[in-house]
């Protein structure tokens, strides 16, 4: 059975674009046919991170209206041949996401994949709301700092009241917490809230940490998602949060600063 | 786990400021996100009401709206001035 997943978050620039695109490369990675939909109208941006900009030819807002089939929208990513790109509308209309229009062309990308990853707008407004109200799943990107836990807390009581699940009634939405740009010096040095302090305030499942890392400017810059580049931090700490997604037991890692003796003794 | 940590001053670490803060605003949106809509604006009601009498600050009063099982329980909680402060001030 096919499943939707919202990235999501409140703030902005916290790394849902980010998460979005590896998270997606990561399940395709895994075998699962998965599609990522890029809910940003007017900000277009995941197609960046994935790298295909200049393969856009039709959006997410072009199929809604019929001016286009899924099929001519959807990009296939070059790397994983069973990922696929539905980019957004560059358009400057912000009414331009129908309800009735995204669940007619999620419920079609539901018959043809088996994950559907919504890269959600920041803030709550009508496309944050419209990218969540489908999922079954929600990932909340959060980053160690307080205008975000407390974003990302408001972000939680909005996916428990204003999803579909939570109007007709049916079974929650599974909430994962997704830590990123996670900084373990600053947290030894008092500086950031640590993993444990965000995890008590907000009380959700914890997805993954993902460190603050230069690989993720750097797989941006190259319009490569993260998780393909297998050789960084950042690159296993998404892949390890894509296994425990699927209900592998990993081990977290990236937690502790790594240093040596004498740092440990003298450092801090 | 650094032992120089121990020589410097004992200020308390902005990350623990940042989480009691966090803790109190959460708990606080929280309480509001569960009550009904009209909970803000009755509350400022209520408060006028009260100042007519009684001086009070801003944040005297506390309303969280509580489910017990079928029933909902709206506790309203007002903090009055210390006896004495403002009183005279106020009964002209």
């Amino acid at each position: 059975m096919s499943k939707i997943v919202v990235v999501t978050s409140g703030k902005g620039g916290v790394g849902k674009t980010t998460t979005s695109a590896a998270f997606a490369a990561g399940l395709a990675k895994r075998g699962f046919r998965t599609v990522v939909v890029d809910f940003d109208v007017g900000l277009r941006n995941l197609d960046l991170i994935m790298g295909c900009e200049r393969r856009v030819v039709y959006d997410f807002v072009n199929v809604i209206n019929g001016d286009a089939n899924l099929n001519q929208a959807l990009i296939k990513d070059k790397r994983l041949d069973n990922l696929c790109i539905l980019p957004a509308s560059q358009t400057r209309d912000k009414d331009a996401l129908t309800q009735e229009g995204v669940e007619k062309v999620l419920d079609e990308l539901r018959e043809s994949f088996d994950y559907v990853v919504c890269d959600s707008p920041a803030g709550i407004e009508r496309g944050a709301m419209l990218a969540a109200y489908y999922c079954d799943e929600a990932v909340v990107v959060t980053n160690p700092e307080v205008s975000s836990v407390r974003d990302s807390d408001r972000m939680l009581g909005l996916l428990a009241s204003k999803t579909r699940r939570a109007e007709r009634g049916e079974e929650p939405i599974r909430e994962h917490l997704l830590l990123t740009r996670y900084s373990p010096q600053r947290v030894d040095k008092g500086e950031m809230l640590s993993v444990d302090d965000v995890r008590e305030i907000l009380a959700i499942e914890l997805l993954g940490v993902i460190p603050e890392s230069q690989a993720v400017l750097q797989a941006s810059n190259a319009g490569v998602p993260v998780v393909l580049e297998e050789s960084t931090d950042a690159g296993q700490a998404y892949d390890d949060a894509v296994a425990r997604f699927l209900g592998e037991e990993r081990e977290h890692r990236f937690l502790v600063e790594k240093r040596g003796f004498l740092g440990r003794l003298f450092g801090g | 786990m650094s032992f120089l940590r121990y020589f410097r001053s004992q200020k308390r670490n902005s990350a623990s400021v940042a989480k009691e803060r966090l803790q109190i605003i959460v708990a606080r949106e929280r309480a509001q996100r569960d009550g009904p809509d009209y909970l803000p604006a009755m509350r400022e009601e209520i408060l006028e009401v009260i100042r007519k009498y009684i001086p009070v600050d801003q944040d005297a009063v506390h309303m969280e709206v509580e489910s017990e099982g079928d029933c909902e329980v709206l506790e309203l909680n007002v903090t009055l001035p210390e006896r004495g402060s403002d009183r005279a001030a106020n009964r002209s």
